[in-house]
């Protein structure tokens, strides 16, 4: 069966995208490959594309990040070219957690103790908000 | 190697730690794809077909919205088919496939009343919380080996 992935790279990887698509341009293996600014797509029969992800993910095992995509890369129903620009539905999501994905990759190479949080601070519960109104109204 | 349910079911990082770990994360994309490369059905611009709203009428009542019931009949059998569950909290951004609301509640409820080991977090904000939610995420799925 086709699949299709996404393979993201975090914005403070010494990896681009161009980097990855030119290493499966080398590669033996036979899959369709769209670079996009934040990645690449790839699509291709699934044991190929298990085993070409093991690759990419070989070239930066903590900055990149993959993950599956329904349709296909360049598909009419989802390539902004056909649909009159803008972003792709989707693309907001990849976008907002893009943004975390640095911070995400620091913590996969960290090693020593993970730091004890302070609790944040919660909004008062309804019923401690009823019981000051009564305290202070008795 | 367990079969995780991750939410938001489109989140990048909880569908590559799960994978990174080795198990098998569930996400809506596969089931997307299903849809989107089955030969025999084209009905643009999203191949629904008639049958997915009857889908979604097993985990919703004919009178709920039919953007919840089209969502749950890719999301519904992903839910019945997993093992263990990472649930992060609804960070306000949401879009698309995880854009509604109502079924994100329905989504979480059916979760957690499946009775399935879960794990909540929320999304981290610095490198403290992102190491906390990455140590949290690899002791529970190490747990479910």
């Amino acid at each position: 069966m086709l699949v299709t992935k996404y393979v993201i790279t975090s914005s403070e990887s010494n990896i681009l995208p161009s980097d990855i698509a030119m290493k499966i341009y080398g590669s033996k293996y036979d899959v369709t490959v769209k670079e996009t600014c934040m990645g690449v797509t790839i699509n291709g029969e699934e044991e190929v594309i298990d085993e070409l992800v093991k690759e990419i993910r070989a070239l930066d095992p903590a900055g990149i990040f993959i993950k599956d995509r329904g349709f296909p890369p360049g598909d009419p129903r989802r390539c902004r070219g056909r649909r009159g620009g803008g972003a792709r539905p989707g693309f907001y999501m990849i976008e907002s957690e893009s943004k975390i994905l640095p911070m995400i990759s620091r913590a996969l190479t960290s090693e020593g103790e993970i730091p004890v949080l302070a609790e944040k601070k919660r909004p008062l519960s309804p019923g401690r908000l009823q019981e000051i109104i009564k305290e202070d109204l008795s | 190697m367990a079969k995780v349910i991750v939410y938001p079911p489109t989140s990048t990082i909880l569908s590559d730690l799960v994978a990174r770990m080795g198990h098998k994360a569930l996400v809506v994309p596969e089931a997307v794809r299903k849809l989107v490369t089955e030969s025999g059905i084209d009905s643009p611009p999203l191949n629904m077909t008639p049958e997915e709203p009857k889908k979604g009428l097993r985990y919703a009542a004919v009178d709920v919205p039919s953007g919840v019931r089209g969502r749950m009949s890719l999301i519904g059998p992903i839910i019945e088919e997993a093992e263990a569950a990472i649930i992060v909290e609804d960070p306000g951004w949401l879009t698309g496939c995880a854009g509604c609301s109502r079924t994100n509640e329905l989504v979480r409820l059916l979760i957690r009343t499946k009775g399935v080991p879960v794990l909540d977090l929320a999304y981290p904000s610095d490198d403290a919380e992102a190491r906390v939610f990455v140590h949290k995420i690899r002791s529970f799925l190490e747990g479910l080996n």
